[in-house]
């Protein structure tokens, strides 16, 4: 690798640098992407150039059909099916350092420039690579809901042999580099523990998962970077390595859950808790679209808190109506984001900016809590666990000490649902059955579309 | 490079991302995991290595299918974060204010 090379990765480190600190910021984000791409484009061109590469032909087809396929996608998808496109590139960055990685290790046992320290980072980012390439296929396939399995009995310790054994495979490359057989056992391996990990991991927990995987792509990159003795892999996946720690931890603290606890305790059992019937029975009361509307039509200040459920009826836009309808009555309009709801990091708030709603309407959980009590009227669409006071109230409940939008102090509480099934944590919700709430049953974007209409009516 | 530098490196890079990203608004959580996603395919300079180095007829298959996947995380990662923000920009706000249309979109 010669002078110019390097410099140039220096160039596009410091441009990955600025670049992630401008995405961090609302008003610099557009540029600070720019700036990513801008510090890649760089990486490529320079590469190219370099000595090294030999032949063309594979590297052209591979550059274009990998860029055609990844700009379909980017431009095609629908914003409620971002959290799976995501998850799918994170695997697809995974599934690349496993094959780099490969590639060398092969390389340098034929050339006989093996070393001890090769072949244990090629270890690591078989490994990482495999298990974030598989892990994020299964994130993937749940997020599109196409994947219900969850697992088998005694898939722990099938999942500890599994992970016994990579450290095996691990220590055999290192001790016989010579013999590719052990890296393809520990890939093998390392795919089928992508799989045991993450499917037993359910939907309301998948932000952190989602998170995780992210933070897992850098660190495959990173141990590519040691095989390959490259600078740039090692920063520049290092800082994505970080930045998606940071993210799973902002994702549990949210959820008032442990790392540990997402990953080896899945499904919170709602066992023990009251039954659903001592909890709801007489006590629910059910609504309609025009009843809404003329609660609203006398109210000043309404807020509305969206969940997953409202990503699933696509209602996003039925709610910008809504709003838009609201605020040309004088009416002051907010939205309460709970950090988890949804199905990754910020799901909302993308939902929400689709539909046009402007990011200063937004107002996180710890911002708009002191707010509930001056709130005439709240709309929780779609949302459950997010708003159940029993994490407030009941210290022996699997969600309890999870923070939660308060919406249980505002006027009155409408919350549009389809029934009264449980949420993610399997627990009952008292806040239906208490004195201020209106349970409007049915499809979300459909009881959005009749309140914004019978509110024209009036 | 010495061991002990990529070591460094890989330190002082972990320790400056957890500084750039601290206090990100919950806004931009989509748009940073796309946008660092895309970054993270930086293997790509890896494949690009493998694909051409002319070693092997099977190393560079390896490496061809490493830089089609890598391409495909590089540019669809930067691609959609694109998206995403051009909806958060303050250009398309329409608030929903009184006598305001409706929007395109």
């Amino acid at each position: 690798m010669d002078d110019w090379t390097t410099l140039g990765y220096l160039a596009s480190a410091v441009l990955f640098i600025l670049g992630l600190k401008r995405l961090s910021r609302p008003r610099t984000a557009v540029r600070g992407n720019q700036f990513g791409a801008a510090g890649m484009l760089i990486a490529v061109v320079v590469t190219l150039a370099d000595n090294a590469i030999l032949g063309f032909e594979w590297i052209v087809a591979g550059l274009i059909l990998g860029a055609a396929v990844g700009a379909v996608l980017a431009v095609r998808v629908q914003m409620t099916a971002m959290p799976e496109l995501v998850a799918l590139f994170n695997g697809f960055g995974g599934g690349a350092s496993v094959l780099v990685a490969s590639a060398s290790y092969i390389e340098a046992g034929d050339l006989a420039t093996d070393s001890p320290r090769l072949s244990a980072a090629a270890a690591l980012a078989a490994l990482i690579g495999a298990v974030t390439f598989t892990g994020s296929l299964i994130a993937f396939g749940k997020l599109r809901e196409a994947l219900r399995w969850s697992g088998f009995p005694g898939m722990r310790i099938v999942s500890v042999t599994a992970a016994a054994a990579t450290v095996v495979f691990a220590i055999l490359m290192i001790a016989d580099p010579a013999n590719p057989l052990w890296l393809w056992l520990l890939v093998a391996v390392g795919a089928v523990l992508g799989v045991l990990v993450v499917s037993p991991i359910g939907g309301a927990d998948m932000p952190v998962v989602i998170a995780l995987l992210n933070s897992l792509s850098g660190m495959a990159a990173v141990a590519a970077g040691f095989v390959l003795d490259n600078s740039l892999l090692i920063i520049a996946g290092s800082l994505v390595g970080a930045s998606g720690l940071i993210l799973t931890q902002i994702m549990c603290v949210a959820m008032n859950r442990s790392l540990l606890a997402v990953m080896f305790s899945p499904a919170p059992s709602g066992a023990g808790g009251p039954s659903a019937d001592d909890v709801y029975a007489g006590k629910v009361r059910s609504t309609s679209p025009d009843d809404v509307a003329m609660l609203l039509e006398a109210a000043e200040r309404v807020a509305i808190v969206p969940g997953y459920g409202m990503a699933v009826a696509q209602a996003q836009h039925a709610v910008r109506d809504l709003s838009r309808r609201l605020t040309e009555r004088g009416a002051e309009v907010v939205f309460g984001i709970h950090p988890v709801a949804g199905r990754m990091p910020g799901h909302m708030n993308v939902l929400l900016a689709e539909a046009e709603i402007s990011y200063e309407r937004l107002v996180e959980m710890d911002d708009i809590n002191p707010t509930f009590e001056q709130t005439d009227v709240t709309i929780v669409i779609g949302a459950n666990d997010v708003v159940n006071p029993v994490a407030r109230t009941d210290s022996s409940s699997p969600i309890a000490g999870m923070p939660i939008l308060d919406v249980d102090k505002s006027g009155v509480v409408v919350i549009i649902k389809r029934s009264l099934s449980p949420g993610f944590a399997g627990i009952p919700n008292p806040l239906f059955a208490s004195d201020n709430s209106l349970m409007l049953f049915g499809d979300g974007r459909e009881a959005v579309v009749g309140i914004t209409k019978a509110l024209q009516e009036i | 490079m010495d061991l002990l530098v990529a070591v460094t490196l890989f330190a002082l890079a972990v320790f400056l991302g957890v500084e750039l990203i601290t206090k990100v608004p919950p806004t931009l959580h989509t748009p940073l995991m796309s946008g660092s996603n895309a970054i993270s395919g930086i293997t790509v300079v890896g494949a690009l290595v493998a694909a051409g180095a002319n070693h092997h007829a099977f190393t560079t298959v390896l490496g061809f299918a490493a830089v089609t996947l890598a391409m495909i995380n590089v540019v669809g990662g930067f691609m959609v974060t694109h998206r995403m923000l051009h909806m958060f920009g303050p250009k398309r706000r329409r608030d929903p204010a009184p006598g305001s249309g409706d929007g395109d979109s």
